[in-house]
């Protein structure tokens, strides 16, 4: 089923046509109404008249996490806060929150691209979704939710946290479909098994997204539930859930490029690359209102196929995640970086800064491990008073990442040290 | 009168604790008494030895971390009921004890290592109690 036929199925030429008089547009846009841009255009000789066609995208300067934490909250929003009606925030790569906000219009949008995704999956009116995202400052839930409710399926906000009430209200309910993080799906379908309630559900499709997964595990929760999985991408900084949607020939995630157009990098040059080869994604919001991005480095590595798709779609497809640029790590679905922890130890003094993270998934769900050392003046006698230490360091943490970490004192100079780039992530998740 | 005891940090992975013990006895610095307290994770090996300053220094060189802490030993009778009468005393006072361990010699005489919530005020009830603290190296001369 395709939502929207017109804008996913136009021609090429079509598409270009229309991607480059929105691109004019953005541009005119964003020189008016959003200082860092018309600056960054000023520096480098550029006017806005100089776009008029979406082949000058390259003259354009991109836009990086960065920018939006040197401009916290607020200052990439391109109109006042009496037209933003809604304000994510997803994890900044230190201390503070990328913080993005949504007009009305933008807020339609959303739903517009969810709703097509959705029906990529086959869901429709007739379904009953749990979304089993977090709702909250999160796209997931809440963009998931906006969707499925645009295209008129009973919607079930069952948000985060409890698999029980998840699975009885799945068979209860009669649920068709389900919108989650992959491996909290395997994790379900786990829990379903021990209940014995496997062959009682109705569920058919799940739409996942939210962190990187592989083709075997596709394959996994498909054979255990019975059921077609679809994977999503988006990020808060470009919309949400609801950027990228593969259809049910899965030959890579459709890109709503109508909306936002995208483009593959050299990871050196930052020079765009031919299709089908492999560089960092990059996209600009092309009728976004609320936060338009220019070129926004994802820091996600994929290539693009722009040949029509045999599901009758003609929209660009990027291939499933091939890693990451910078050392972004994706736990239970929230984005982690290692300077977080690394931010959020400076604050324990009983601490040295080294660490070590281990992400690893033990029955399905991400587990995080980091290692810390004591300071020598902190070493102590008492047991109470490490465990006080371990807790304290694991509430830190938490606070940081928004995730509960387990925190392991380690015995002092083992950890690695810094010799130029130190690693300090072993993830044994094998995602890409 | 307070006794130094050596703490070392050992995470829980195997042979090292005898590496520790390794570094002690090639220093020729003989252990009196130990306890190990152990978690899941990691373990506190607690020492009386008859050098803790030269123990706590070879275990540095040898990246071990450890710390050296003042602890009452206290000389009780080798008989039933000693130990309790003991406790009654600083009880009595509202110390909390942190932690205990003992070794016996072969005489009448045992002792006990003991780590108090407050260890001066400990030190004072025992003295004003007229029960023996001895140190480390009083210890190595039994």
């Amino acid at each position: 089923m395709i939502w929207n036929e017109t804008k996913e199925c136009m021609s090429r030429d079509q598409m270009s046509a229309l991607q480059s008089a929105r691109l004019v547009k953005l541009v005119d846009y964003v020189y008016h109404n959003v200082e860092f841009y018309r600056k960054k255009m000023q520096s480098i000789d550029l006017m806005p008249a100089d776009i008029k066609s979406i082949e000058d995208i390259t003259k354009l300067p991109f836009t990086t996490k960065d920018d939006l934490r040197d401009n916290y909250p607020f200052g990439l929003f391109a109109v006042p806060n009496t037209e933003i009606v809604r304000i994510h925030a997803s994890s900044g790569t230190t201390g503070k929150a990328t913080v993005v906000g949504y007009t009305r219009y933008d807020l339609d949008i959303w739903a517009e691209c969810v709703a097509r995704c959705l029906s990529m999956a086959g869901v429709g009116k007739d379904d009953i979704i749990q979304i089993a995202y977090g709702y909250g400052l999160f796209t997931g839930g809440l963009g998931a939710h906006g969707g499925a409710e645009k295209i008129g399926a009973t919607v079930v906000p069952m948000s985060t946290g409890n698999s029980k009430k998840l699975t009885t209200m799945m068979v209860d309910f009669g649920a068709t479909a389900i919108a989650c993080t992959p491996s909290y799906l395997l994790h379900i379908s786990e829990v379903l098994a021990s209940e014995g309630l496997l062959d009682r559900i109705k569920l058919k499709a799940a739409i996942c997204g939210a962190e990187p997964w592989t083709e075997k595990m596709r394959n996994e929760i498909e054979t255990k539930l019975n059921i077609k999985a679809y994977d999503i991408y988006g990020l808060s900084e470009i919309m949400g859930p609801g950027v990228a949607c593969d259809c049910e020939f899965h030959k890579g995630l459709h890109v709503c490029e109508d909306h936002f157009y995208p483009e593959i990098l050299d990871t050196t040059t930052l020079s765009p690359v031919a299709e089908g080869v492999t560089g960092e994604l990059a996209f600009t919001t092309l009728t976004k209102e609320g936060i338009p991005l220019i070129r926004y480095r994802t820091k996600d590595l994929t290539s693009i196929d722009r040949t029509p798709c045999e599901c009758g779609r003609t929209s660009a497809r990027i291939s499933r995640f091939k890693g990451r640029v910078d050392d972004m790590l994706i736990i239970r679905g929230v984005n982690v970086f290692p300077s977080q922890i690394e931010a959020a130890l400076i604050e324990v003094e009983e601490v040295t800064p080294h660490y070590m993270m281990i992400v690893d998934r033990v029955n399905n769900l991400d587990t995080l491990e980091v290692q810390v050392e004591v300071d020598q003046k902190y070493y102590t006698d008492e047991i109470r008073a490490i465990e006080a230490l371990t807790k304290k360091i694991a509430h830190v943490i938490q606070q940081a990442l928004g995730i509960n970490a387990k925190v392991k004192i380690v015995e002092p100079q083992t950890l690695v040290r810094s010799e130029g780039k130190a690693v300090h992530v072993i993830d044994k998740r094998k995602l890409y | 009168m307070f006794a130094k005891q050596l703490t070392v940090f050992i995470e829980n992975r195997s042979g090292r604790l005898s590496e520790v013990l390794h570094v002690l006895k090639e220093n020729n610095v003989n252990i009196l008494s130990l306890s190990l307290a152990d978690t899941t994770e990691f373990g506190l090996l607690r020492l009386i030895v008859d050098n803790a300053a030269l123990g706590k220094e070879k275990l540095s060189e040898n990246g071990f971390s450890s710390l050296l802490s003042d602890v009452s030993i206290i000389k009780i009778p080798h008989e039933v009921g000693s130990l309790q009468s003991l406790l009654k005393i600083i009880d009595n006072n509202g110390v909390n004890i942190e932690y205990m361990y003992g070794l016996s010699i072969e005489s009448d005489e045992a002792y006990v290592v003991l780590k108090a919530s407050d260890i001066v005020k400990v030190d004072e009830i025992l003295t004003a109690n007229g029960v023996h603290t001895i140190t480390c190296e009083e210890l190595a001369n039994i």
